[in-house]
């Protein structure tokens, strides 16, 4: 079949021809692989009837012709008005044909393509969002600078689409538009803010790259989308996430100070766009303080971590790099692992990953020792990878491992690749000078190598280059190796040697004459080399030893006057001059000695990846060592942090909470204390004036959220408020209702920088008093549950629909993807909605732990085993038997249930059907959310149920019938007290604060005794964890070990402290305000840590 | 980000090109056959390839470089990631992944690398997604096609694209619901002159081949998760669960998948008899009137191990949710040999 003007047909037989070639044009004979030109015109003269006909079938084969012919490279254009026609095709193929040359002629034939301009626009206003996300992306694509104004103005609309697939389209259309006239670049950059603010997993990544090719300069924009991003990481595409890391560590290069202990690199910087000059001054003067990380930069750095379990082997690096850059140097060690099983993949995939590592192991040997084995060469290996191990092993040689290595190394050293077995000698050779202790053993060893003919050249180059270190001992070698000269044919290792001999010619006075006197016999056989070599060696001896050479050397001398080579004749003539004194010789000879023998520096052996990190890891300039086209510098980290309320959207508490000396906010507060709004401070001060405050409310929409707090609070249940009692903080359960709160004052979006001093003001004020709106907020919150809790619910959805609207009238309509729980400051409180799927629900699960880990700060859980209870046996069951157990999740039923597994058994031989939850007998106040049907369980079948209690915070039993079609059984469910807690992350330093209010009543305390080996930190923690679902807090001391959690269902902290005293005996510590369950979980606790 | 990508054979011809912006003319590619020539093996060309205007990132596999050509920085893996995705994405498509399948389905192949890329940044690299796009060929669809002039691009929007499970299409139906799971571990190890092991560890998979109706959500749990300790996941797993039970929850992409692979440097073979330590022998015969091999040969053991994990791996079980009926369900266990190398 031979349509073939195609050359490719011919070498890949007929099968192409089923497919391109069905419309019998195989009336053209090919002509051969070049010279088709006529044939082609005749070809194209047919495919312009066929695009012509109006039979679809015919239009498509046409263009999958065409389509065949731009593939191979082969030249189309001239078909441009035949195929421009078809635009507009109803058949969607032939449509997507054609865009596809489009694309690619466009540029070439400008006016014709701009006949099919008013298509696309049509299209652009279909009701169909592909068509709409296609019709721009053709549009943009094609490269006529005459159509920018109308680009523009898609991607404006485009960019407040509803659909998030026709905005991520737009975020794509934004490059395209800028490479074609860069001088949009204001307006696209106007089109970046407004699409970085998009709350869609499907834009993040798309934007990101846009935000990176069009202005990454502009990291000004970032801050308000910082922590949206970084909670929306992990659910965002995987080559977005790579293209969000990397520009996430920029930014935190910028942003963060160093959490590296020797930040001596750190420059004086221009970044703080927000301070002013005497703010600087005042944070230098505090930078003595210790160091304590920014909430946001932990923030950054725990959300990557759950990618480096990414199958994607370019997100796992992305990650590590993150981690190299800007983790604390003690966290970086986690990615090591991950970098190591990407070792198993495909040949590139290594490459890139050993270059990366080869970098990192240089400085940080420790991080991939453990792994040393994984370097290990094999047989199999391409010689670029072998290499880039070695490279690696060598860095990380050290005295401990060092003979280990050399045994391997003696292994690669017999290898049938000989460049490798050369870089292996190399290797050796930089292992000698790196590790004193082997030096000798590593000569010893290259010495005997001298006799593996393979390898002795590069053997011999090496011993050079290490004896020149340390030349003083090792005459041996050197008459060891002057012996080799009769063997080694070699030249550069035979010039090696007589370089060798010539510098140390007076530690072997005997040989060396005997060496000139060999080589003299051998001159004018020699390699070019060697000769050169030869008569450096006949001068230095001329010099030292004169009497018993002299006319050896100028027999050398004599014969390289002649040699055919220029460079001998030369060099013969030079050394002449200089070292046989004559009538002409000038002062220069009476410098002979010092010029032949002087010390020379010995040769550094250091790895071809040394400084290779100041590029930063994981980038296309790291790999090739240069600095590549569009390359973004990593900035060093600045000497103080720029204003970390920047980043502050609508959680203003989280800030607060965290940033421990509030320092860059008690700078603003001494600045403008006074100059502003002092009936702000009044509301912080006294709790009875927010009522008066939510009067106002409209019109302080943008402030703090504390103040929001107050204002909602005091509307919904101000008299509650009134016997708030003060001086107690309940953190968490404050930043719920924040969150709560903040999603209603979801315009703060719009609030600009003042309003953020103001903001920071307040909460420092509320800081320093102690008597906080906060306080008196979650009070009343506390107590006026469950009434208000629901009544603020309901009351905050409304507003966030409202504030929703006003902000972005255009998404009004809740679009597919606009996954506001990805937002940060989403409330995990209760779906409302019972009839959700089970693997619906699954999933909301996921995004909102993944949200409350960073928010609320409920940490996930310590990984214990499961402890099953029996809730019903089998024989008490007729058959059916019913296990329950804690998962230790936040309950998706409700945020003040535990949430609670049932695992149900039929062990009879019939079917159990109807299983459902009868009557239930609940002690008041109890709430249970109960599990849906089961139709029916076949014989020998299990599943699982999930179901939600609220225990009040007690140890109340739940009381309930469990019941089938045919019966009805009782059955209880009494929590252990640990399992009413879920895990709370927080600093040492806030614990601390926590449990300095917590005293008096609110502690409870006991004295353990215990062999000491029951109290090792991981013992200790294995066994607390077991009983209770707490987070551990870092503890600086050794003897002290700490952990947080809250109880479930009113939030309030329960503070665990482990001290260990002298001998064996040990204080425990329970701070709660919750004092029965603290005293209950004492008394478990307390026979846990005592038993052996 | 990704500007043009050339196919290109082991006799050096461009029997592919694509551009994603505008036309980078194939002579750029003079620079890769330059580098090719030095590196004598084709597995020794260098994967990232300087020239004065642009990089070449190269991926080689079925004897085709796949060689990316792009203009300003970049993370060279994302690139080198996305290539081998192309790759899969051909092979899932037409089984095999060959110049002349390529040339064969050229059609196919450049509508494909049109949905892939986006101006150069990876669009739709999901196979669940791209075979809702683009139908793949199949002889049946082919004649039909010819028939009745229907096309083999889809008119809907991948749903998927627009779910919270983006890796799963929309509306799967099946007459006989099933989902097999392979547990594949293979052993890398490096067996010294006498005997010794110098380094051993396994590398094992979780294959997945999940045919069942609508929207199942699937749990997977493990007698002994705790030996999973170095794991990567397909995207559907979640991790979270993972990390607080050990338990694999996931909705699963419809076909073919590699649910999870893992890494283990050191696991627990039982007990051995020190009084008979198990030994394999075996012996070598060279083809009569081959070479002599080299001094000192390494030799790589190839062998197969039917149901067995040689971790000691075992699932537990598996629960669907979300569907009603009773799929059926399949786990195989197999232990092979990776780079199992012995030196002599």
């Amino acid at each position: 079949m031979s349509s073939n003007s195609f050359p490719y047909n011919e070498q890949s037989g007929g099968g192409e021809a089923t497919e391109l070639g069905q419309e019998a044009t195989s009336t053209i004979s090919p002509s051969g692989a070049f010279g088709l030109f006529s044939s082609d015109l005749k070809k194209n003269e047919d495919l312009k009837q066929m695009l012509e006909s109006n039979k679809d079938s015919a239009k498509l084969d046409a263009m999958k012709r065409i389509v065949g012919m731009i593939a191979k490279g082969k030249n189309a254009s001239e078909l441009f008005p035949a195929v421009v026609k078809n635009v507009a095709s109803k058949n969607i193929e032939i449509k997507k044909l054609v865009y596809v040359y489009l694309v690619r002629y466009a540029e070439e034939q400008q006016d014709l393509a701009l006949l099919s301009i008013s298509t696309f626009q049509r299209a652009l206003k279909d009701p169909n969002q592909l068509i709409r996300a296609s019709a721009l992306r053709v549009l943009s694509s094609i490269r006529v600078p005459i159509i920018v104004p109308i680009m523009m103005l898609a991607i404006k609309e485009a960019s407040a689409d509803l659909s998030p697939y026709v905005r991520k389209n737009a975020a794509h259309a934004i490059q395209k538009l800028y490479s074609l006239d860069p001088e949009q670049k204001e307006m696209l950059i106007e089109v970046i803010e407004k699409l970085l603010k998009d709350k869609s997993t499907l834009v993040a990544g798309s934007v990101v790259m846009a935000f990176e090719e069009v202005c990454p300069d502009r990291i000004d924009l970032i801050h308000k989308n910082y922590r949206k991003l970084c909670n929306l990481l992990v659910d965002v595409e995987e080559w977005g996430q790579v293209v969000i890391i990397h520009m996430l560590t920029r930014y935190a290069r910028t942003q963060f100070v160093s959490p590296w202990k020797e930040g001596d690199e750190l420059e004086d910087n221009g970044k703080n766009f927000y301070e002013s000059d005497d703010d600087q001054k005042e944070k230098t003067d505090k930078k003595k303080k210790p160091y304590t990380m920014d909430p946001d930069h932990r923030l950054l750095i725990r959300n990557t971590k759950p990618l480096l379990q990414s199958r994607n082997a370019a997100v796992v690096m992305a990650v590590a790099q993150l981690y190299w850059h800007i983790s604390p140097k003690s966290e970086a060690g986690i990615i090591s692992k991950s970098l190591v099983r990407l070792l198993r993949s495909n040949r590139e995939v290594q490459y890139i990953v050993l270059q990366n590592i080869a970098t990192m192991s240089i400085q940080r040997k420790g991080m991939f020792e453990p792994y040393l084995k994984s370097f290990y060469v094999r047989s199999t290996d391409p010689t670029m990878i072998k290499t880039l191990k070695l490279e690696i092993l060598t860095n990380l040689a050290n005295e401990a491992n060092i003979s280990t290595l050399l045994r391997e190394f003696q292994t690669y050293v017999k290898s049938q690749d000989k460049q490798f077995a050369a870089a292996t000698i190399q290797t050796i050779g930089r292992c000698a000078t790196n590790i004193l202790e082997v030096t000798d053993t590593c000569l010893n060893g290259l010495v005997c190598l001298l006799s593996n003919r393979d390898v002795v050249a590069e053997s011999v180059v090496v011993i050079k280059k290490l004896l020149q270190m340390q030349p003083a001992q090792h005459g041996e070698i050197i008459k060891h190796m002057a012996k080799l000269l009769d063997s080694i044919t070699v030249p550069v290792a035979r010039a090696s040697i007589l370089w060798l001999i010539g510098e140390n010619c007076e530690r072997v006075p005997k040989i060396a004459p005997d060496v000139l006197r060999k080589m003299a016999k051998s001159f004018t056989s020699e390699d070019d080399l060697v000769k050169l070599q030869i008569l450096n060696l006949g001068a230095k001896l001329y010099l030292t030893n004169s009497k018993q050479t002299k006319l050896l050397t100028q027999y050398i001398l004599n014969l390289g006057k002649y040699d055919q080579n220029y460079d001998i004749r030369d060099r013969t003539r030079f050394i002449r001059q200089l070292i046989v004194p004559n009538v002409k010789s000038g002062a220069l000879s009476k410098y002979a000695k010092k010029i032949f023998l002087a010390q020379k520096p010995a040769p550094l052996l250091e790895s071809p990846f040394k400084d290779r990190d100041h590029f930063q890891l994981g980038t296309l300039s790291h790999t090739l060592n240069i600095k590549a086209t569009g390359y973004l510098e990593l900035s060093n980290w600045p000497e103080v942090a720029p204003d970390p309320s920047v980043r502050n959207v609508e959680v203003i508490e989280l800030a607060k909470e965290w940033t421990p000396a509030g320092k860059a906010k008690q700078e603003n507060s001494a600045k403008k204390f006074y100059s502003e709004s002092e009936e702000e401070e009044d509301s912080s001060d006294s709790s009875s004036d927010s009522e008066s405050e939510s009067g106002s409310e409209s019109g302080e929409q943008g402030e703090s959220g504390e103040e929001g707090d107050s204002n909602e609070d005091s509307s919904e249940d101000s008299s509650s408020e009134q016997d708030s009692e003060s001086g107690r903080e309940s953190g968490l359960e404050n930043k719920r209702t924040a969150k709560r709160n903040s999603k209603a004052k979801g315009k703060s979006d719009s609030e600009d920088g003042e309003k953020e001093n103001e903001k920071s003001k307040t909460s420092d004020s509320s800081n320093d008093e102690s008597s906080s709106i906060e306080d008196s907020s979650s009070d009343s919150e506390s107590e006026s549950e469950p009434e208000s809790e629901s009544e603020s619910r309901r009351v905050t959805k409304e507003k966030e629909k409202k504030t929703k609207q006003d902000r972005t009238p255009l998404t009004k309509d809740v679009s597919l993807l606009d996954l506001d729980d990805f937002n940060p400051v989403s409330t995990p409180v209760a779906l409302p909605t019972p009839a959700l799927s089970p693997s619906l629900m699954a999933d909301l699960e996921g995004l909102h732990l993944s949200t409350s880990s960073s928010v609320i700060s409920v940490s996930t859980p310590a990984f214990v085993p499961t402890k099953t209870h029996v809730l019903l046996h089998r024989m008490s069951g007729k058959g059916l038997a019913a296990h329950y157990f804690f998962p230790r999740q936040p309950c998706i039923f409700g945020d003040k249930m535990v949430s609670i597994q049932i695992t149900l058994n039929n062990t009879t031989d019939r079917k159990i059907e109807n299983i459902h939850i009868g009557e239930k007998k609940l002690p008041i106040g109890m709430k249970m959310h109960v599990f849906n049907p089961i139709d029916s369980l076949e014989p020998e079948g299990s599943i699982t149920v999930s179901m939600g209690i609220d225990f009040c915070d007690s140890t109340q039993t739940a009381s309930f019938q469990l019941c089938t079609k045919d019966d009805c059984f009782n059955v209880n469910i009494q929590p252990p007290v640990g399992e009413l807690l879920l895990p709370v992350a927080m600093s040492e330093k806030d614990f601390k604060k926590e449990q300095g209010v917590l005293t008096g009543m609110n502690e409870t305390s006991a004295v353990i005794i215990a062999a000491p080996q029951n109290f090792t930190p991981s013992v200790i923690f294995q066994k607390v964890v077991n009983v209770a679902n707490v987070g551990a807090v870092p503890s600086g001391q050794d003897n002290i070990h700490r952990f947080a959690a809250k109880t479930v269902h009113s939030g309030s902290l329960m503070l665990v402290t482990v001290e260990l005293k002298e001998g064996s005996t040990a204080q425990l510590i329970i701070n709660t305000e919750k004092t029965v369950i603290g005293s209950v979980l004492l008394r478990e606790l307390k026979p846990v840590l005592s038993q052996g | 980000m990704i500007h043009s990508l050339f196919l290109i054979n082991s006799s050096g011809d461009i029997f592919l090109e694509k551009h994603w912006k505008s036309v980078v003319s194939r002579s750029v590619c003079d620079y890769f056959f330059e580098a090719q020539e030095r590196a004598t093996e084709a597995e020794n060309v260098p994967p990232v390839i300087p020239t004065p205007h642009h990089y070449l990132l190269s991926v080689y596999r079925h004897k085709i470089f796949f060689v990316a050509v792009i203009q300003t920085e970049v993370p060279p893996l994302f690139v080198i990631e996305f290539l081998h995705r192309v790759v899969d994405t051909f092979q899932d498509y037409f089984g095999v992944c060959s110049e002349p399948v390529i040339k064969d389905n050229v059609v196919v192949v450049y509508e494909v690398l049109e949905e892939m890329l986006d101006n150069g940044f990876p669009l739709a690299t999901e196979s669940n997604i791209l075979k809702e796009l683009i139908k793949p060929p199949t002889i049946l669809r082919t004649v039909v096609n010819t028939i009745t002039g229907s096309t083999n691009v889809g008119d809907q929007l991948p749903t998927g694209q627009l779910s919270v499970v983006p890796w799963r299409r929309t509306g799967v139906k099946y007459t006989n619901n099933e989902a097999y799971f392979d547990v594949i571990e293979e052993i890398d190890a490096i067996i010294d002159k006498s005997g010794s092991t110098i380094t051993a560890e396994i590398q094992g998979v979780i294959d997945a081949c999940v045919k069942l109706t609508g929207m199942p959500d699937l749990t997977l749990s493990f007698m002994n998760p705790r030996l999973l300790d170095d794991v990567s996941f397909h995207p559907c797993v979640r991790f979270k669960r993972w990390e607080s039970e050990r338990i694999l929850s996931f909705i699963p992409p419809d076909g073919n998948f590699r649910l999870l692979s893992y890494h283990m440097l050191s696991w627990d073979v039982g007990k051995i008899n020190p009084q008979k330590l198990p030994s394999l022998k075996g012996t070598m015969s060279l083809q009569a009137g081959a070479s002599k091999p080299d001094e000192n040969p390494t030799i790589n053991l190839q062998f197969k191990i039917q149901q067995l994990a040689i971790s000691g791996l075992k699932v537990n079980r598996l629960d669907m949710y979300g569907e009603k009926y009773k799929p059926f369900k399949g786990i195989k266990y197999m232990t092979k040999a990776g780079k199992f190398q012995v030196r002599t």
